[in-house]
Parts: C-alpha cells; sequence; structure tokens
C-alpha cells in the first residue's frame, strides 16, 4: 500500500474543484490563459490501457502521453471560482465548481498571517431588508398614484439642516427674507455611488462609474453623486465641470489630498460634497489597506506614495473626541471650500453609533452635513478576513435606532442620514433603499453592487473575492494593464445607467402605492414584517 | 371621505345653517358625528367676547373636577350657558351626561398681564382639564378661550342637533364664523377628540382626506410644542402645523401652503425666492403633507381660509355674497345656505392655490 501524504494541499482541499470534461476539450488553451490566478495549466499526463483484440485473452499494454488541462496545486494558486475558464472555453469543457468539503479555511493561515481578502461578509447570507415588505397600500381612504403619470420629486438632502426657528428670515412686508448664510445644503438623488479609490478599483473601472454618473445627471437628469473613494482623484477631473457631480473622500490615510489640495486653486466649480471616512462596516476598525501589489505607478504619482502597502490607521491621527477633533477636520474642511461645500461623516455602524449621532446633532457649531452609517454587509477591495467576517453591526437596525434617537430630541431630519452596506446586495437596491428610507435613512449609498454592474463575479459564497490580490479576473479591482483591459467601460458604464434608470421607475413603483409623490422618510407605517422580533426592533408593524 | 365646511358672515347666525351646509352632503360622508367651533359669538355670548370660553361635556364628576381645578387656580365663573337638551326617545346620540359652557374671568393675578402670558394661560390650563378629566374617562375639554364655543358629539347629526335644539333659532346660540364637520372622524376608534374641528390658541382647523405622513408629522411635532397632543386624528397636524407656522415662527400666511404642500424643487429653483422657498422645505420636512386633503382653517382675527393638496385630490368650493361667504366640500351644500349667491362667482381653488376670506368678507387668492 502507498504512503499516502496527508498533509499534501490537493484540489478537494480548497473551496473550488475544476471540472473538466477532455472529450468535449479542443486544447485551444482560452481558459488557461484566462486565468489570472494560474489555478490551472496545460499539462501532458500519461495514460495507460491494456487491449486485447484477439480471440482468447492476448493483452497489450499501451501508454499514451495526452495533454490535459490540470488543476494547480497548493494554496498560491487555488481557483476562486471565478469561472473566466467556462466563460472563454468554446465548448464548455470546463468549469469550477464548488467543494462541499473545502478546508480551505484551516490552510488559508499558513505562514503566520490572517487570510486577506475582498468582498462582503461571507457569513451573513440573508438579506433583512426582504423581511420587510411595503404593507401599507393606499385603498380607499386615499388614493394610490399612478407611477407613470404623477411627477416625483426624488432627492435626498445632504447638507447640515437648521431648525425652523433657526432659519435667518426676516418678515419684510410680508415676505421671508434670508439674511444670513445657512450651512451649504445640496438636494440630490437619494442613492451615492460610494467610495471606491482609484487603486482599489482600476483606473478604468472608475472612470465607467464616473461617466455613468455624469450620463445620468446630463441625459436623465438624475443628480447621482459620486464618492472619490480615499485615493484621490484625477486631475483634469478636478479642474472640469464634472468636479460639482463627485463627493471627495479623505480618509485617515489622507492620500491623495496633497494634489487635491493644490488645485484648489483651479476648480472651477464646487465639488457636491466631501466625505470624512472615519470607518467602513466590511472592516470597522480595521483601516483602509491597498496591497502593494495594487500601486501602480500611477496609482503612486495620484496618491503621491512609493509602491508599499498603503495602510489607512483605523482612526485619525489626533481624533481623540468628537467635540474637538472631528469639529477641527469638519471646520478646516468647510473653511477650504469657503463654506460652500456640505461636509460629511461617514462611519462603520457600531453599538456606539447613537452616541456618535447625538453628539453630530447637539454640536453648537451646526457643521456636520451628513451621518453615513456602513453596515457590516458593506463589501471592500481587501481586508482580514477576520475582519470582514467577524467585526461590525447590521445596518437596519441601526440606522431606525438613530432615526428614533433624532426623533425623541425632534431633530430628525437635522443631520441626513445616509445608509449602506449591503444595499441591493440581492440585486434589488430600489426595494432596500426605499425601506430603509422608511425607516429614516435620507439616502443610501451603494458600491458593491456598481463592481457588480461592472462585471465583478464576487458573492457571499466565497466566489472569487480576490479583489486584494490585484488579480482581478474582471479588470475592476486591479492595476494590470493587460488584466484591466479586458474591463469595456462602455459596457460598464452603460449597465450603471441602465441599472439605475430601472432604480428610478421601482423607485416610483413603491412611492406610488402608498400614495406618495416624495421620498417618505421616516414612513415607519408604510412598512410590515412577519418577524415578530424584528417588528419590535424596528417600531414596525408586525403581519402574520 | 369626509365632507367639510365653514360659514362667515357679517351678521351673526344660528348653528343651524352650518347643519344645512352640511346635510346636502351627507351622501359623502358617514353621518357618524357632528362637530362644530363658532367664533365671534352673539346671543347669550355677545357680552362675554373678551371672557375665556370653557366647552366642556362631561360626566358629572368630571364637572366636580373641573370646577375645583377652575377655583384652585382662581378662575371665577362669570356666565354659564346651558344647552335644554330634548331627550325624547329613538334619538341617535351617544350623550355626554352634561354639557357647559363657561365663561370665567381671568385669575386676579393675570389681570393685567400681557395677551401673551394670558394665551400661554389659557392653553395650559386646558390641557391641564383634558389630562385631570381623561382619568377615569370623566369628560372632554374641547376649547378654552374667549368667544370660541365648541359641540362635538357622536352620532346622527340631525338628531344630534335635535337633542341641542340645534333647529330652534331661538337667538341664544349665534356666531359669526362657524366651522363644522358631519362625521366623527377617525378611521380607528370612536374618539370625540378625533372630531373635526380642532382648536389650539385660537386656530380652528377642519380637513378632509388621508394624511399619509400622519406618522412623520406626528413624530415631529411632538416635541415642537406642548399643546401639540392628542393626535387621535390624523387631521390634527395640519392644526398643529398652522399654529406652528403662523403662531410660534410668525411667519406670514401664505408660507403656511410652502410648508404643507412645497413645490416641486424644479419649480423652486426657478423663483425669485428660491432661497427661502428651499429653506423652508428643508426645514420643514417633516411637516410636508403629501396625501389627498382639503383643509379649512379659521385664524384668531376671524379670517377664514382655505387650501387643498398639491395633487387636487380632494376639491372644496368657496362661494357667497356681501353678507355671508361660505366654504364646502360640495357645491350642493353652498347651493342650501346661499342658494342666491351669484354661483358664477364660486371659486373652486387649485392644487397650488390659497383662498382667505377676510372679516370684511373680501376674499383673496394667490397661486403658492
Amino acid at each position: 500500500m502507498e504512503t499516502v501524504k496527508t498533509l499534501d494541499i490537493t484540489a478537494n482541499d480548497l473551496n473550488w474543484k475544476i471540472q473538466y470534461t477532455p472529450e468535449h476539450c479542443t486544447m485551444c488553451g482560452s481558459c488557461v490563459a484566462a486565468c489570472t490566478f494560474r489555478a490551472i495549466e496545460v499539462a501532458v499526463e500519461r495514460r495507460a490501457t491494456t487491449i486485447s483484440t484477439a480471440r482468447q485473452p492476448e493483452p497489450i499494454p499501451q501508454h499514451k502521453a495526452v495533454p490535459v488541462i490540470k488543476r494547480v496545486k497548493g494554496l498560491a494558486n487555488a481557483c476562486v471560482g471565478c469561472g473566466m475558464c467556462e466563460k472563454v472555453c468554446p465548448n464548455q469543457a470546463i468549469k469550477p465548481v464548488r467543494n462541499e468539503d473545502s478546508r480551505a479555511n484551516i490552510l488559508a493561515r499558513s505562514g503566520g498571517t490572517p487570510a486577506k481578502r475582498g468582498g462582503r461578509n461571507n457569513l451573513i447570507k440573508e438579506n433583512t431588508l426582504d423581511k420587510i415588505t411595503v404593507g401599507r397600500i393606499s385603498q380607499m381612504t386615499d388614493p394610490a398614484l399612478d407611477a407613470e403619470r404623477h411627477t416625483f420629486d426624488i432627492l435626498a438632502p445632504f447638507g447640515r439642516v437648521l431648525m425652523p426657528n433657526e432659519l435667518p428670515f426676516s418678515n419684510n412686508g410680508g415676505e421671508l427674507k434670508m439674511n444670513a448664510s445657512t450651512p451649504p445644503v445640496n438636494w440630490i438623488y437619494p442613492i451615492i455611488f460610494s467610495d471606491m479609490s482609484i487603486g482599489a478599483l482600476s483606473t478604468r473601472a472608475w472612470e465607467a462609474i464616473c461617466m455613468a454618473t455624469a450620463y445620468l445627471n446630463e441625459k436623465h437628469n438624475m443628480p447621482v453623486r459620486m464618492s472619490s473613494g480615499e485615493g484621490g482623484m484625477p486631475i483634469q477631473l478636478m479642474k472640469s465641470e464634472y468636479l460639482k457631480y463627485s463627493i471627495i473622500q479623505i480618509a485617515s490615510g489622507h492620500f491623495g489630498w496633497s494634489r487635491i489640495v493644490k488645485a484648489l486653486p483651479q476648480m472651477k466649480v464646487d465639488p457636491a460634497g466631501i466625505l470624512i471616512k472615519i470607518g467602513q462596516g466590511a472592516k470597522p476598525g480595521d483601516g483602509g489597506l491597498l496591497p502593494a501589489a495594487k500601486v501602480a505607478e500611477h496609482i503612486q504619482a495620484i496618491r503621491g506614495v512609493p509602491k508599499a502597502d498603503l495602510l489607512s490607521p483605523p482612526n485619525h491621527q489626533g481624533l481623540y473626541s468628537i467635540e474637538e477633533s472631528v469639529q477641527k477636520m469638519h471646520m478646516s474642511l468647510n473653511a477650504a471650500f469657503k463654506f460652500r461645500v456640505p461636509v460629511a461623516i461617514k462611519c462603520s455602524a457600531s453599538a456606539t453609533s447613537v452616541s456618535v449621532y447625538n453628539n453630530l446633532l447637539r454640536d453648537p457649531y451646526k457643521i456636520c452635513g451628513g451621518f453615513f452609517l456602513d453596515g457590516i454587509q458593506g463589501g471592500t477591495g481587501a481586508a482580514n478576513e477576520v475582519s470582514l467576517d467577524h467585526t461590525g453591526h447590521p445596518i437596519v437596525s441601526k440606522v431606525r435606532d438613530c432615526y428614533l434617537a433624532a426623533v425623541k430630541q425632534g431633530r430628525q431630519g437635522q443631520i441626513p442620514l445616509w445608509a449602506g452596506g449591503g444595499i441591493g446586495m440581492t440585486g434589488n437596491a430600489a426595494a432596500d433603499a426605499f425601506k430603509m428610507i422608511c425607516l429614516g435613512a435620507n439616502g443610501v449609498f451603494i458600491s458593491k453592487l456598481l463592481i457588480q454592474l461592472c462585471g465583478c463575479v464576487g458573492n457571499e459564497h466565497s466566489r472569487c473575492n480576490a479583489c486584494n490580490t490585484g488579480l482581478c479576473p474582471t479588470g475592476i479591482c486591479t492595476q494590470d494593464s493587460r488584466l484591466v483591459r479586458r474591463l469595456d467601460i462602455d459596457k460598464a458604464a452603460q449597465n450603471i445607467v441602465e441599472y439605475m434608470l430601472a432604480f428610478d421607475t421601482e423607485l416610483r413603483k413603491l412611492m406610488a402605492p402608498i400614495g406618495n409623490s416624495s421620498l417618505p422618510v421616516g414612513r415607519s407605517d408604510a412598512l410590515v414584517t412577519t418577524d415578530k422580533a424584528m417588528a419590535d426592533k424596528l417600531s414596525i408593524q408586525y403581519a402574520c | 371621505m369626509c365632507r367639510i365646511g365653514a360659514i362667515k358672515s357679517k351678521k351673526p347666525f344660528h348653528p343651524s345653517q352650518a347643519l344645512r351646509l352640511m346635510l346636502p352632503q351627507q351622501e359623502g360622508h358617514d353621518n357618524s358625528g357632528f362637530a362644530m367651533i363658532m367664533q365671534d359669538l352673539g346671543g347669550v355670548f355677545a357680552d362675554y367676547k373678551d371672557k375665556p370660553l370653557l366647552s366642556l361635556a362631561c360626566t358629572a364628576q368630571g364637572a366636580k373636577l373641573a370646577e375645583e381645578y377652575m377655583k384652585e387656580h382662581n378662575f371665577v365663573r362669570d356666565f354659564e350657558w346651558v344647552p335644554k337638551i330634548d331627550r325624547r326617545p329613538g334619538l341617535d346620540i351617544k350623550a355626554m351626561p352634561l354639557y357647559m359652557f363657561r365663561c370665567y374671568d381671568y385669575p386676579v393675578e393675570y389681570k393685567s398681564a400681557d395677551w401673551s402670558d394670558k394665551e400661554q394661560l389659557l392653553l395650559d390650563t386646558r390641557l391641564a382639564l383634558r389630562e385631570l378629566l381623561e382619568q377615569d374617562d370623566q369628560g372632554y375639554v374641547f376649547s378654552f378661550w374667549p368667544d370660541v364655543l365648541t359641540l362635538k358629539e357622536i352620532g346622527d347629526p340631525s338628531d344630534i342637533a335635535t337633542y341641542f335644539r340645534l333647529w330652534d333659532d331661538n337667538g341664544e346660540l349665534m356666531a359669526r364664523n362657524v366651522v363644522t364637520q358631519c362625521r366623527q372622524n377617525t378611521n380607528y376608534d370612536i374618539v370625540r377628540y378625533a372630531a373635526h374641528p380642532f382648536f389650539i390658541q385660537g386656530y380652528t382647523l377642519c380637513a378632509n382626506g388621508e394624511n399619509t405622513f400622519y406618522t412623520k408629522n406626528t413624530e415631529y411635532q411632538r416635541s415642537l410644542h406642548r399643546g401639540y397632543t392628542g393626535f387621535e386624528s390624523d387631521s390634527q397636524n395640519f392644526l398643529y402645523t398652522l399654529h406652528y407656522v403662523l403662531h410660534e415662527l410668525k411667519w406670514p400666511i401664505k408660507y403656511f401652503k410652502h410648508v404643507i404642500t412645497p413645490l416641486p424643487f424644479s419649480e423652486i429653483g426657478k423663483r425669485s425666492d428660491n432661497k427661502e422657498l428651499t429653506a423652508i422645505r428643508q426645514s420643514l420636512a417633516n411637516l410636508e403633507i403629501n396625501g389627498p386633503n382639503t383643509i379649512i382653517a379659521m385664524l384668531p382675527d376671524g379670517r377664514m381660509m382655505t387650501c387643498c393638496d398639491s395633487k387636487k385630490l380632494r376639491p372644496v368650493v368657496v362661494g357667497g355674497d356681501e353678507t355671508t361667504m361660505a366654504i364646502a366640500s360640495e357645491v350642493c351644500g353652498l347651493n342650501v345656505v346661499l342658494p342666491n349667491r351669484n354661483p358664477e362667482l364660486d371659486i373652486y381653488p387649485n392644487e397650488r392655490e390659497v383662498v382667505v376670506i377676510t372679516q370684511e368678507l373680501e376674499v383673496q387668492r394667490w397661486k403658492q
């Protein structure tokens, strides 16, 4: 009996196996060329058969050398299930299949380093929002609207809203006149294309999202705004009129900000807003990470850094208290844009979110223009898996908690609540957005969905999620110039535009039955759930 | 759907006129109650116009509690009118044991107080009495205000009128302004407080339709003012918003419409006052209404106002002559109380329009 080397890592130890049908294979080599992970290779296998063609058994052994597509052994070249091989195979001769008995999670820490990956949380697979339905339908007591015929005012505030009695009005012969300036507020579409940096994304993917944003604004009159992410912005964009569609992000690494600050005098228009990122939902408290593999020359230039792992610290230097440090950041960023541009803050959803929100609401300077809360189901380009799967807070109840905390003080709406982290994770962003709005959000932000529209095949079931490797097979999360060319940016932008047009129609289809032509922010009476615990937690109607 | 109505006249008239305005519209509502608020009183109250008038429906115990409270707080009763009840059998009315309408002298310490202090006192007194009588369901305090009388009851409006002898035009109960409705309005429980019109500090309002932003409005209003209580009907929100905009913020009346049915952003952007309207829309987003509603309001100075929702899903008509004007959901009501008016001059306000009838019965109308 042959000795088995049980500690060898073979294909059946890993998450994905290759299902290969040699009789369909034309040996074109496309699959091997397409596999960015080098998980498959062309090999020659020795095949032995014994045949007998005589009347009596006269066994003749035959030996053949057969070219095949073969799985490469080892963790470094593990198949991630992206399916590019299947996509390119002319004969459907090969595809990845999920290995139920995978030991990959145990083996992934070899070398003594934590497992890393991109994507979303892989442990939470259900969408809370799918357990809620819009149950308050206008019937008889008030008419439902016609989604096709009525006009809808689908806009959300980005900026600090004052209490009515704080408005600097004087009564001038029956006309109210504004006597002093008020904090800037931009009314924008209630969905923001969120925070994916140049670096995390390929320049082409980032450009595709920019193009979609501009197209939606210019051709469809949908004032969608896009957040830059923490990675700077192309100088040409900062000098152009299109800057008005951008929200510029600043995070703890301050990447790209030397160029942004230098570009200030050349900006023809103001950006739509500034977003201070304190944390993100997918890896709260773990900071940002752009692996050196993705820090290509153009990324070094735009961020002003050498080729190295780029770490955004988990918190901002000098951030000791909301009252002091965030104030200073808010104040200096407001001042940089002469108090014309709203400055908002983005935090990971946390058990402490309500305290943070309360502090911001009570801030005497009235300077925070938005509270972005990012939940555990948010996506990311690269993170320690332990953070991705085991830290964070679900977004739905946290947004509701924050809204109700504001209601208690009569301050709802003063600092707009924007919710993200799993919005559209099942593909139904309009329904998710609508329900979040009814629970108290002013709007939502999405990112993972955008790259999925660009062709990302990653999901919450361990598929691909290789954003951290620089080997993104779709050309989205890589800086490799050959891989980047795989992305058709026009088609990617078109996909986003078409999704958003459908989103807009779907949103109307949800607003119309409850009889509202403006966004039903806080209309929790419109929602019901068959889950009693959820009904109690969210203070919405229980139905069965 | 409810029907609502109001009559404003230069000459005091009897509440039976209000019933005549409403009953022709009865196919449009369920006749489940009758409520009216009378202002600028004549008849037996003509000599007490500056005395706060308490409108109360209660049990004997409730009357005792109220009396004790008023004494304790140095209110001195000056005049009382008790309706003579017609208790004939077969009337459809869920009557309370006692109905009292009492005029009081202000407490001595308030004799020389400013009006702003007095109006706070009157509100606080009404709220305190309401809370007191709510215990063990001893009664309902509808209004406590000079020159304002409120009557609300559950049942068939005609029978309620018979019960209170409102059909008998004996000159006792007269007013120049009446706002009324013939439905015990709530889609939910039968509660006397839920019947329109509603009243706070001189502001009267009734509305029809469903306030689809009831939750939003209510959650916001609860912390805006101590007087914004009850919320038994989703139309109370309109009254509180009216009071907030005019009384608390002290904004001109035209901004009320901008608060409840703000213009679309695309239209605001084209206007010269876009800065102000945008600020109003964003700061008062929680007081927006977005369902089908018509509003009839009566202001402390006696002016009446009407407007409807931004899609005109609930209509209203205004018409009249030189001495009397009326507002109603349906023109058939106007035809009964004002048969000789020129109907060509009737106004059917559009979704962006506000109509105000002044004390001199001038009609002002403007577009938002």
